[in-house]
């Protein structure tokens, strides 16, 4: 900018004379806000997309109703877009805003129909929630066809929690043994368990019901019971238990292992102190997502508990509902009563999974290197301790 | 001042104390209490396996390859084939997978890039809600809240592309002025629509997490030489987590292979090989099991139990190569 060539004479060297009358300069703005023009062509064109789609679906084409409304708005946005970038920016520009478009329209979506799973099973159910007998009362007696007055799904939730607890008694001890043993053990035999509990995590859900049902109650005799659901859900959830506890204990840093070996403690005082608890919210998170997903499954429940409509305690006295099962029965009945009945069942059956997932988000530390070093710092703690227990 | 030690002549001659690896006292309980635990889940999960394999074998002999073969499933008459099954869980699956597999990335790649900091821990919880919520519920959301709406999509498909095969609804004339609803309902597509809604989230987490790990030294070089954030994406993200996404993509189809209640909630049974997914009636090998199971005589039982290890084999070599795939690309190396 200094230098200056004049008919081919020398360059010459000019130094910039400071201009006392000149305006003040603007302040910069921050360089990852929107600018005013970016800000006109990101809200117009979605402001204009909203006045094309009224338009098309309403005055010009037959598209009457909300699904066409949205694709026509989502359509026309991109397009205007496209189209008021191409006035301003280049290609690069162009294609970077309509895949910001695109993506952020596909991950609200998602978001839409998340929300309208859980609304629409909520705006269902709401009704049956407000009868305090609806979880307090089972359907013994009751007219299929009754009012929510009468009757209830505590036979269901009952036998849910019962089964589960069958199931979390035999999978807890097994699941997280097997991940000590294929971490912490190890050898040749240790990867052949690994292999086959990672071939068994395929098991569709109704094989295993299905299994039970061929072998504890054809077989063996058994009646459709608690027991024989609880063992269902068992051979569904064990491997995925075992899995998901193998790859939290393996996260664990083989320096605090190697750390609590070399003061001197033995191989099951290192695990018992400093392994488990440094991973206990790993493990927590792992047992209480597998424990949502058995008491949601309905499959392995279909074929091995029968279905009661009163409420069974005992597990081996046959019989025995659960919520899914209330609500696949019902829902597959027809019948409107029951149906709304099987919606209720399934607000009750979503509020116990959210109870349990957000214990889960409760219980796992937030993400990132917060977490780590939290871990890190729980470690180490766990290692003062056990040296000056040992050393005592 | 140093003193040199002294060499005691009349001191026993020292020898080095042998080293074993092998666990002694506490330690050998602590080994071999664990080594019963995992051989007795070895036993167990293994034991399922074999059983179903087992089962296999009288039902081939029983009903000869045409079982493999062979697409009617008559019970009364003893026919039973399980190709038009096949082909019915395979079509639900792959269409599920087509419908989440865009969602998936998207929501993946809207969370990793584009969702402000401060709100990308509250989404990564949402989706894994997502994961959490159970299948029926997406049962009853696709049965009564999404079937009318998806029948008439399948209807303007049907007119719209007609000269796709896959979309001739037979049986219908797509030029009627009122259309006929019942043909409509209850087919593949629809219940894809649920499925898709169970396999979304876990594909999205999968893809999601390897996203996040995304060298940021190499995401920043692009920002550097002057990428847009699409370019990010497509130079370095995209490239990076190629393994998880086609992973996170086979892990859901494994998923969607396996999904009972949804399907059996939402098709009415049909047993013929059939690639019409707009038409009404269908069924899968999960269904099949959850229809059929309890009028089953002791050979259909064992059609189901084999019908059930096809399925296992199916989602087994998927799930193997998904974690194959993810463990061998770069990005998978830790995971």
């Amino acid at each position: 900018m200094t230098t200056t060539h004049v008919d081919g004479a020398v360059a010459r060297t000019h130094l910039p004379v400071r201009d006392d009358d000149a305006p003040p300069p603007v302040a910069r703005l921050s360089i990852g806000a929107p600018n005013a023009d970016e800000l006109f062509v990101r809200v117009g064109a979605w402001v204009g997309a909203v006045a094309i789609a009224w338009l098309v679906t309403q005055r010009f084409l037959p598209l009457a109703g909300v699904p066409w409304f949205v694709i026509v708005l989502f359509v026309s946005g991109i397009t205007m877009t496209a189209l008021l970038t191409t006035m301003t920016g280049t290609w690069v520009e162009v294609k970077d805003r309509v895949a910001g478009s695109v993506i952020t329209g596909g991950a609200l979506l998602v978001g839409a129909a998340l929300v309208s799973t859980v609304a629409f099973v909520f705006l269902r159910g709401w009704r049956a929630l407000l009868h305090a007998n609806f979880v307090l009362d089972d359907m013994a007696g009751v007219d299929p066809k009754a009012s929510f007055e009468y009757g209830g799904v505590a036979h269901a939730i009952a036998g849910s929690l019962i089964q589960l607890a069958i199931a979390l008694v035999i999978t807890l001890p097994l699941g997280i043994g097997t991940a000590i043993f294929m971490t912490e053990v190890g050898g040749r035999f240790a990867r052949i368990v690994r292999t086959v509990v990672e071939a068994m995590t395929a098991l569709p859900s109704i094989v295993a019901g299905l299994f039970i049902y061929a072998v504890l109650i054809l077989t063996l005799g058994f009646p459709p019971s608690g027991f024989a659901a609880g063992m269902a859900i068992s051979v569904m959830m064990l491997p995925i238990i075992a899995r998901a506890a193998d790859v939290v204990l393996r996260v664990v840093p083989g320096t605090l292992r190697e750390a609590s070996l070399a003061l001197g403690a033995s191989r099951w005082r290192t695990v018992w102190h400093v392994v488990l608890p440094t991973a206990r919210p790993g493990l927590a998170t792992a047992v209480i997502l597998g424990v949502a997903r058995g008491v949601g499954e309905t499959s392995p429940v279909l074929l091995t508990s029968g279905a009661a409509n009163f409420m069974v305690t005992n597990p081996f006295g046959g019989a025995m509902n659960s919520l899914p099962l209330y609500i696949y029965n019902g829902a597959r009945s027809g019948e409107p009563a029951l149906i709304d009945r099987a919606f209720g069942a399934a607000a009750v059956l979503m509020i116990l999974v959210l109870v349990l997932f957000v214990i889960a988000r409760l219980v796992a530390r937030p993400a990132g290197s917060r977490k780590r070093r939290g871990l890190l710092k729980r470690g180490i703690r766990r290692l003062s301790a056990l040296t000056s227990r040992s050393s005592s | 001042m140093t003193s040199l030690p002294v060499v005691d002549p009349s001191a026993p001659e020292t020898v080095p104390r042998r080293i074993s690896r092998r666990p002694s006292g506490g330690d050998a309980v602590f080994v071999n209490a664990f080594r019963v635990i995992g051989a007795s889940v070895l036993v167990i999960t293994g034991g399922v396996g074999i059983f179903l394999a087992v089962q296999t074998v009288p039902t081939l002999r029983n009903y000869g390859i045409g079982f493999l073969t062979g697409s009617r499933w008559e019970p009364e008459v003893d026919v039973l084939g399980i190709a038009g099954v096949l082909v019915g869980t395979v079509s639900i699956a792959l269409l599920a997978m087509l419908l989440a597999f865009p969602l998936a990335l998207l929501t993946a790649l809207f969370i990793t890039e584009y969702a402000p900091a401060r709100v990308k821990g509250l989404l990564v919880s949402l989706v894994d809600l997502m994961a959490a919520i159970p299948s029926i519920v997406y049962g009853l959301w696709g049965f009564f809240l999404m079937m009318p709406h998806v029948a008439e999509l399948a209807y303007w498909l049907q007119r719209t592309f007609s000269w796709v095969p896959f979309f001739e609804v037979r049986g219908t004339d797509p030029d009627s002025p009122v259309w006929d609803t019942t043909r409509y309902i209850a087919s593949a597509f629809c219940a894809s629509v649920a499925v898709a809604m169970m396999v979304l989230p876990m594909a999205c987490a999968v893809m999601r997490q390897v996203f996040s790990q995304t060298p940021p030294g190499e995401r920043e070089a692009a920002l550097a030489l002057g990428a847009t954030r699409w370019g990010v994406i497509t130079s370095v993200v995209l490239p990076f987590g190629r393994g998880g996404i086609i992973g996170g993509t086979m892990l859901g189809l494994g998923r969607a292979l396996g999904e009972t209640i949804a399907v059996a909630l939402i098709i009415s049974p049909a047993f013929e090989v059939k690639w019409n997914v707009l038409e009404v009636g269908t069924i899968s090998v999960s269904s099949l099991i959850a229809i059929q199971f309890s009028e089953a005589s002791p050979s259909q039982l064992s059609a189901l139990l084999a019908a059930g290890f096809v399925l296992f084999l199916l989602t087994l070599v998927v799930n193997t190569c998904a974690a194959m795939i993810v463990n061998r690309s770069r990005s998978g190396a830790d995971s």
